[in-house]
């Protein structure tokens, strides 16, 4: 800690949409404790029109993001865990403040977090291979089958692991080409906030990722809802509620990734359950021998 | 005079064949009473604008009066197309989008009406027959104005026989600029006479003109000269129709009526794409000159794309929950 003759820098963090970071449009904040009580920082609380905006954001940062590369996709997300790496200290004790972890086991968490970033960002050109293929058809014809992503996907992240959970459900919808709002853990949106520093310093274009500090409850609905969102994963959803915004989704035919009965053991080998909800698997005739 | 820019326009000595309305019927007898008068006109503290300005638009209108704007903004616009691309089935697209912008919700008021170039309003007018939507042409060598007089008239005449009921004119901005506003009247006074029954929108360019004092002398020229409507841009040039240049346009008509008694509609044009810019202009025309000129006879949006966020927000409105632009179409 700092010596007593020193004003302490009482922080108030902002949203990151559209790679800004603006306050909440409504300018509601509310206090975020450490895991014993204790005062941490205040944070905006995002409303609807905050979750409006950073949809289309994401709209806006959809067409650049799918038409990049796989390869090149995948060294931005690279980059990304370069950029935490740097930042590996202040990670480490803002998820051990958020989590009430001991310094080792923070450690080992945002470890596995950085260690995600990598894990996803060498999938990014290995999909199609392995999701796609050429089809056998009867007729003069060949078909081939390419994996393309959905388009703007809205993410209510876990409550309870605040940095590797996060890291988790985001990375997944990027590495497959999606675009993302997400919805941070309410109770613990600090190592977001800081990962969302790290994104607009790396170099994921703005409006890729739009992270949003706030109530899952609340702004669940306006996403599920909302007619220019092409999916939603309901990971972070209180169990109350998810069946209501899984029926909204189905309004406009949005796909969902159903929440886990409890958060599932996030340092488990993901495998590519988190990747597939979010293609869209596209056909194509090809003629042959002409 | 010394008409480098134009060498047909009529030499200084002739009188206008035009005299304005009174009290200001001998302000065009020469191009230094012309001068005198618009340059005695008050100067515009355009901090005092921005300021004004930025208070109205803090107003916050929500729920029924939303909705009201919303439908009546949908009631101004000129939806327009103006690309060098456009071709008549494009032209017809966007009638039929004027017609019914909203497929999925007939209760959606049409626009006032359709603007294009002067060579495809037979094809806009073909389309819009019997539905009160207007035709509006651009001419006058749109949108740099730079061509000889004499072009300019035939360009007029050449929309309005293709069936235009409304011309948007350029004013020759070099004249102007160079302080030739009896030119620059002139011209003006010519395309109203080609026009005929048609009526005259004056774009002033405003994004051209440099200063607020220019936009306000600009205003007049146009009015007294007997343009109906005065209009902001031609969209090709940036910055547009921004709200300060919208106050002292509306300052102008207002103060015009005062004076003449005759009044004269206002069209801002270009830069003005969402929901909220369209309502912080209605707000600013209550404020500014009053509800009289809330009618799409007296004030018009000039917009392409403005249309479709007016009618994501009404779908907003009608079903709860926010829309996405894969519910509207594209042109």
């Amino acid at each position: 800690m700092i010596g007593n003759d020193r004003l302490a820098v009482r922080k108030t963090y902002k949203l990151y949409v559209g790679g800004a970071f603006p306050r909440s449009e409504s300018g509601r904040t509310y206090e975020v404790t450490d895991a014993k009580g204790h005062f941490v920082a205040n944070v905006a609380r995002a409303s609807r029109k905050d979750a409006r905006d950073a949809v289309v954001a994401a709209r806006g940062a959809f067409a650049k993001w799918s038409g990049a590369t796989a390869y090149n996709r995948g060294q931005v997300l690279y980059r990304v865990a370069e950029v935490m790496e740097g930042r590996h200290v202040q990670f480490c004790e803002e998820v051990a403040a958020a989590e009430g972890l001991s310094t080792s086991k923070a450690r080992a968490a945002v470890d596995a977090a950085i260690d995600r970033w990598v894990w996803y960002a060498g999938w990014t050109d290995k999909l199609a291979a392995v999701l796609g293929g050429s089809n056998p058809v009867a007729g003069p014809y060949f078909g081939f089958s390419t994996p393309e992503p959905s388009g703007v996907v809205a993410v209510l992240a876990p409550q309870q692991s605040s940095l590797l959970g996060l890291v988790s459900v985001l990375a997944p919808v990027l590495a497959t080409g999606n675009t993302a709002v997400v919805v941070t853990s309410e109770e613990r949106p600090v190592p977001a906030v800081t990962l969302a520093e790290v994104l607009a310093t790396s170099d994921v274009p703005g409006g890729v990722v739009n992270l949003l500090t706030g109530d899952a409850e609340e702004l669940g609905p306006w996403l599920a809802e909302h007619a220019d969102v092409d999916g939603i994963d309901l990971t972070g959803a209180p169990a109350s509620r998810a069946m209501e915004f899984e029926r909204e989704a189905a309004g406009t035919i949005k796909r969902v990734v159903r929440p886990p009965a409890t958060e599932p053991d996030w340092t488990a080998d993901p495998g590519l359950s988190r990747m597939t909800p979010f293609l869209e698997t596209k056909t194509v005739w090809h003629p042959m021998g002409v | 005079m010394t008409h480098v820019l134009d060498p047909d326009a009529l030499p200084g000595a002739t009188p206008a064949v035009h005299a304005p309305l009174p009290p200001y019927d001998d302000v065009t007898r020469s191009d230094s009473a012309f001068r005198a008068f618009l340059h005695g006109l008050s100067g515009v503290d355009q901090v005092g604008a921005e300021a004004r300005v930025a208070q109205l638009g803090t107003r916050s209108i929500k729920t029924t009066s939303k909705a009201w704007a919303i439908d009546t903004a949908i009631s101004m616009v000129d939806l327009t197309t103006l690309e060098g691309a456009d071709t008549p089935g494009k032209v017809r697209s966007l009638a039929a989008k004027a017609k019914q912008p909203d497929p999925g919700d007939p209760t959606t008021p049409r626009v006032a009406a359709v603007c294009v170039y002067g060579d495809l309003a037979g094809v806009a007018r073909d389309a819009l027959v019997g539905t009160g939507i207007h035709v509006a042409a651009v001419a006058t060598a749109f949108p740099s104005g730079r061509a000889s007089r004499a072009v300019k008239i035939a360009d007029v005449r050449d929309a309005v026989e293709n069936g235009a009921d409304e011309i948007d004119m350029v004013i020759d901005r070099g004249a102007f600029l160079t302080g030739r506003y009896l030119d620059v009247y002139e011209e003006i006074v010519a395309v109203k006479e080609a026009c005929g029954d048609a009526h005259l929108k004056v774009i002033l360019e405003t994004g051209e003109l440099t200063t607020l004092d220019n936009v306000r002398r600009a205003s007049w020229i146009a009015m007294l000269a007997g343009g109906d409507f005065i209009k902001t841009s031609t969209g090709k040039v940036s910055p547009a129709a921004t709200l300060p240049v919208s106050l002292v346009m509306l300052e102008a008509v207002r103060d015009f009526r005062i004076a003449t008694g005759r009044q004269v509609g206002f069209k801002p044009a270009g830069g003005i794409r969402t929901t909220k810019d369209a309502v912080k202009h209605l707000v600013l025309i209550n404020e500014t000159v009053g509800p009289d000129w809330l009618d799409p006879d007296w004030f018009r949006f000039g917009a392409s794309s403005l249309l479709n966020d007016l009618i994501l927000q009404r779908q907003k409105l009608r079903t709860g929950h926010y829309s996405g632009p894969d519910y509207v179409t594209v042109d």
